[in-house]
């Protein structure tokens, strides 16, 4: 499960996977509302919590979260950017039982990663966090994010995680939701880049094997087949929302026919086994021909259906990104113009929420 | 590596998972179904005996063939090794 406890971040990264439509901090849970959906999470099955946002440390009560997760029994994971992070806070985070830090960094190269992140001094502060993460002892997962400006820099940001000490990484290719789709055309990485970036992945998981271990989001558009978004819609994921909306997913809200509950009114149980919104996307009755019928069905689920509205303005259709899809020169057509013309000479940053 | 001292690291650690009736092993941003043979070998990493002790001490308790133990607990503490799940250390 998927905790966005709050849309305030210090950052303001262009490819951001909140909603263009931010939650202001007022609409925002109270730590004992969250503590009671915790509860609720453990009861119906979750194992594991993350603690996200936003920029999660930009909660006052963190640490309280923290110790009102593993109360619950939840295996609890910071994604977090370090932003916020004194070294008093995390040894607080520490005592609090913490399992495990993820933490994003933008780009290896200061100023690069400090206009992505739209944060200057960003990168240096990062890295400070990072010292002291290692210092107290906790399992570290780099997560960079990866787009046209930083793909380049794959082999030092391998390096950075290993200087980190992190027993992971994400090289996570940026996925086109949220702020990223406004941004598309300044994050698409070129054909070479993703066929390099392939390769030195390959490479260093032999290299580093038993040292680093690293897992490759490609970037959708370049692929064959879809992702199984969320492991199939409703199946083994959910996300809430920082106003306690629940969603199967983080960007299930540009599904414009689907309404959502909020885990303050109703019982979590209730929203995951009966909500429409869940049902709506579960399992397999839902799905074209083309995906009832293809052998991938149960490996890819459809792929996502967010990308579907997205892209073909059909949340039910077959993830456009598939080759057997009817709308994948979308797809291709997209690719090309983007990458051809490169009209968009500056991010469009994530803007705050307004601080009512 | 039979000789290494297999344990858990800090930020993995068994889970007894009432919903599903399975024990699970949770790690950073993974969780591990357990079968009965590999919740087995991991109530065994007790920090203190090395990869051989332990599955010398599994066959004695299963009444099975060493031989076959040890392979079958090499594997499984490679492959969690590394998935960074499972850590050695020298004696």
């Amino acid at each position: 499960m998927l905790a966005e406890l709050t849309h305030r971040c210090p950052l303001s990264c262009p490819y951001c996977s909140n909603p263009q439509e931010l939650t202001t901090i007022s609409a925002e849970l109270e730590t004992d509302q969250w503590a009671d959906i915790f509860r609720q999470a453990a009861e119906l099955g979750v194992l594991q919590l993350h603690l996200s946002g936003g920029e999660p440390a930009s909660r006052r009560d963190l640490v309280d979260l923290v110790i009102a997760a593993r109360e619950a029994g939840l295996y609890t994971n910071l994604i977090t950017s370090g932003i916020g992070l004194t070294p008093k806070r995390l040894e607080a985070l520490n005592d609090a039982g913490l399992d495990h830090i993820q933490l994003s960094v933008q780009g290896v190269a200061p100023q690069l990663a400090d206009w992505v992140g739209g944060y200057k001094g960003g990168f240096e502060r990062k890295m400070h966090v990072a010292e002291h993460i290692a210092r107290l002892g906790f399992p570290l997962t780099l997560n960079a994010v990866m787009h046209r400006h930083n793909l380049d820099d794959l082999p030092a940001t391998i390096e950075l995680a290993l200087k980190l000490g992190a027993r992971r990484m994400e090289v996570a290719c940026v996925q086109f939701q949220g702020w990223a789709l406004e941004n598309r055309s300044m994050l698409q990485p070129t054909r070479e880049q993703v066929d390099a970036a392939k390769a030195l992945v390959a490479h260093a998981r032999k290299e580093h094997r038993g040292t680093l271990v690293i897992d490759f989001v490609p970037p959708d558009y370049y692929a064959d087949f879809p992702k199984a978004c969320m492991g199939g819609w409703g199946s083994t994921g959910l996300n809430i929302a920082p106003d306690g909306k629940v969603l199967p997913c983080h960007a299930a809200e540009t599904i414009p026919h689907l309404t959502f509950q909020h885990a303050q009114d109703v019982p979590l149980a209730e929203i995951w086994y009966d909500d429409p919104a869940f049902q709506a996307y579960r399992g397999t009755d839902w799905m074209p021909d083309l995906c009832q019928s293809c052998d991938r069905r149960d490996v890819d689920f459809g792929g996502c259906r967010c990308q579907a509205m997205a892209i073909a303005a059909d949340a039910g259709a077959t993830d456009p990104v598939c080759r057997k899809s009817p709308h994948r020169g979308l797809v291709d057509a997209l690719l090309e113009a983007e990458l051809g013309a490169q009209a968009q000479q500056d991010f469009i940053y994530r803007k705050p929420p307004a601080s009512v | 590596m039979s000789n290494a001292i297999p344990y858990l690291p800090r930020g993995v650690r068994t889970h007894y998972d009432r919903i599903r009736g399975r024990n699970v092993l949770l790690g950073p941003e993974r969780a591990l179904m357990l079968d009965e043979i590999g919740h087995a070998i991991i109530a065994e990493l007790d920090g203190k005996r090395t990869e051989t002790q332990i599955a010398a001490d599994l066959a004695t308790r299963y009444g099975a063939p060493v031989e076959a133990v040890s392979v079958d607990v090499a594997e499984f503490l490679t492959d969690l090794a590394d998935k960074r799940l499972v850590e050695r250390r020298d004696p």
